[in-house]
């Protein structure tokens, strides 16, 4: 058995909805409704589908950064969220994030030293200002910044240096899992490639194991090795990178394909249009969450939920299909 | 396209020095700065500035009007007014700075909580100052200075708890905007405790807000102040206050009416000089008018 780092079981967030004059619970809005996938040390999942679809929920339910509803989420065969206080401020250590948007993740009243640091300060491994300044500028050598940046502000630096800090600190820790929440989709696209294979270097460099959170396909085919599709907060399907790419299963990702542009001028793909817009997680539709949009429905696919198949070896799909 | 050639955009030029660069862009802000300072020094250097003691009497020369030999002239104890009003320096500035002191730091505290929390805690919290709220300041101030009897320790507390509730309410309100802050959450999902986000995040980047209130809220501690001696709750006969210089005036203002007009033209300098001096870093710390 290979190493598994991170195992995702029937991960569920409801946030409630309340209203009325008691602001009672009258409904819930299903994020992420049912999730599991897995994670092996060195690899890189990527988690796609379109916005709203609940990835960014997984991404920061999976890190405790939200109450989470429902589900296990075992680390090293730990269940984080039985974790509270204490025990899970210093798990952090272990996973980290890359967030979306560098200008609002930083915090704009502090230097690069302070921010890139405030990890090692807030575990208590470093003693002094020398010490700390020390491991900073090590990391900041390894994300592509120069040393002489650590007394500046955030807002003093471009979207991709930016980009780049927010990397830094999630990456001065050592840890062993990053969750990467769009980490390019706030960047302009000639510096998203210099990020991304940045990501690619240090994954090699220091073995890290990602969770890719993104809405872009050409990002997540060049960096992760294994794909997941979300869809109104489920996974509709999942299998190796080349596996999913060259032929998907569930209608859904086809259509998701034949959206992304083919970097092949004359070349023509044939463009699955889907009906209707993506229902309100608040009110999702019975049987299969898709059925409504879906090219191929069936009778059955009103009636009954698919499960999360093996369809091929490790290629997994929610669809009645391929009963 | 190499984004490293953008490296040397100059040095930093934040902070202290980058808020007095855009103060000293307003007149009105560096003249009440200049008062301010003046008074500091007056105060810190009484001792030496006043040409006669506060309390020394010279019943021979008592009612004497404004001359060469007493700049402000005598009261009714032959008193020097100018030199009384130098020593009431200490007492307004010192009232007016910690009583605001004493609000900040109990309105920031129970605010950041009540805005970091939220909930059962802001709910408790917020109502006890809305409580606070609908007394009128001053009535509060009287009461508590009242209950606590006359004296410059318990007018400072007077005037502080009375002005708390309003601290508390702006610190409540930066701190809601900025706990949502992505920057805030990543320094949760890095691992840093409760206390260390409120401290090295949420307050530093509330402070603009606090600092300006603070300004003003001198100038209205202050003027509380006057108003409790003004009444006899606040500082005793014979250490010179201004408000109470002005109540023991009163009696002569038909005949002698300098003996309430000086201390009456103290603080009005020393309000308007903060206020000018508030206004000024209002603008001078709103980030939406930097550069």
């Amino acid at each position: 058995m290979t190493d598994r780092l991170l195992d995702v079981r029937n991960l569920k967030k409801h946030f409630p909805v309340r209203s009325g004059l008691l602001q009672r619970v009258t409904a819930h809005v299903k994020a992420v409704d049912g999730v599991s996938f897995h994670l092996d040390k060195g690899e890189t999942l990527g988690l796609v589908g379109e916005s709203g679809c609940g990835k960014s929920t997984t991404g920061r339910a999976v890190l405790r950064l939200l109450p989470v509803t429902s589900g296990e989420v075992l680390f090293r065969d730990k269940n984080l969220l039985v974790l509270g206080g204490e025990d899970l401020r210093r798990a952090r250590r272990n996973f980290q994030m890359v967030f979306q948007d560098p200008f609002a993740s930083l915090d704009p009243r502090m230097t690069v030293s302070a921010i890139v640091g405030e990890p090692l300060s807030a575990h208590g491994l470093v003693s002094s200002r020398a010490e700390r300044d020390d491991r900073v500028v090590h990391i900041l050598e390894e994300v592509g910044l120069d040393p002489s940046v650590l007394n500046r502000y955030a807002f003093e630096f471009s979207g991709g240096q930016r980009q780049r800090i927010g990397i830094a600190r999630a990456l001065v820790l050592n840890p062993s899992l990053v969750v990467a929440d769009e980490p390019v989709s706030a960047l302009d696209v000639s510096i998203q490639a210099q990020v991304i294979n940045l990501l690619a270097e240090l994954r090699e460099k220091l073995s890290l194991t990602y969770l890719f959170i993104a809405h872009d396909l050409s990002v997540v085919k060049h960096i992760s090795d294994r794909v997941a599709v979300m869809y109104l907060g489920r996974i509709v399907e999942t299998a190796r990178t080349e596996a999913l790419f060259s032929s998907p299963l569930h209608p859904y990702t086809q259509a998701l394909l034949s959206a992304a542009p083919v970097p092949e001028p004359g070349k023509k793909s044939e463009r699955i249009i889907l009906k209707g817009d993506v229902p309100s997680p608040l009110n999702p539709p019975q049987g299969c969450p898709f059925h409504p949009r879906c090219f191929r429905v069936m009778d059955r696919c009103s009636r009954e939920v698919p499960g999360l198949v093996e369809r091929k070896e490790g290629h997994f799909a929610a669809c009645h299909l391929y009963d | 396209m190499n984004e490293h050639t953008e490296k040397n955009i100059g040095q930093s030029q934040h902070g202290l020095k980058e808020i007095f660069k855009r103060l000293s862009r307003a007149p009105l802000a560096m003249i009440g700065l200049a008062i301010v300072v003046v008074l500091v020094f007056t105060a810190v250097f009484a001792g030496f500035i006043a040409p006669y003691g506060y309390a020394e009497q010279d019943l021979m020369a008592a009612f004497e009007e404004p001359s060469g030999a007493h700049l402000f002239g005598t009261d009714e104890f032959g008193r020097d007014i100018f030199s009384r009003i130098i020593y009431g320096s200490r007492i307004s500035l010192q009232v007016g700075f910690i009583a605001v002191g004493i609000a900040v730091f109990a309105g920031g505290f129970l605010g950041a909580i009540a805005g970091y929390y939220g909930g059962k805690a802001d709910n408790l919290i917020m109502r006890a100052m809305d409580v606070l709220l609908s007394i009128p300041s001053i009535l509060l101030a009287i009461a508590i200075a009242a209950s606590l009897g006359p004296g410059l320790f318990n007018l400072m507390i007077a005037v502080g708890i009375s002005s708390t509730p309003n601290y508390a309410r702006i610190v409540r309100g930066s701190v809601l905007s900025i706990r949502n802050q992505e920057f805030v959450e990543a320094a949760k999902a890095v691992g840093s405790s409760d206390l260390r986000i409120i401290l090295k995040h949420i307050i530093p980047n509330c402070l603009a807000p606090i600092i300006v209130q603070a300004t003003l809220g001198v100038a209205i501690a202050i003027l509380t102040a006057a108003g409790l001696s003004f009444i006899g709750l606040g500082i005793q006969p014979p250490i010179p206050e201004w408000g109470a210089m002005l109540s023991g005036g009163r009696e002569y203002i038909r005949d002698y009416a300098y003996m309430t007009v000086f201390p009456g033209l103290a603080i009005m300098i020393t309000i308007l000089a903060l206020n000018f001096l508030g206004d000024g870093l209002r603008d001078a710390l709103d980030p939406k008018l930097k550069r």
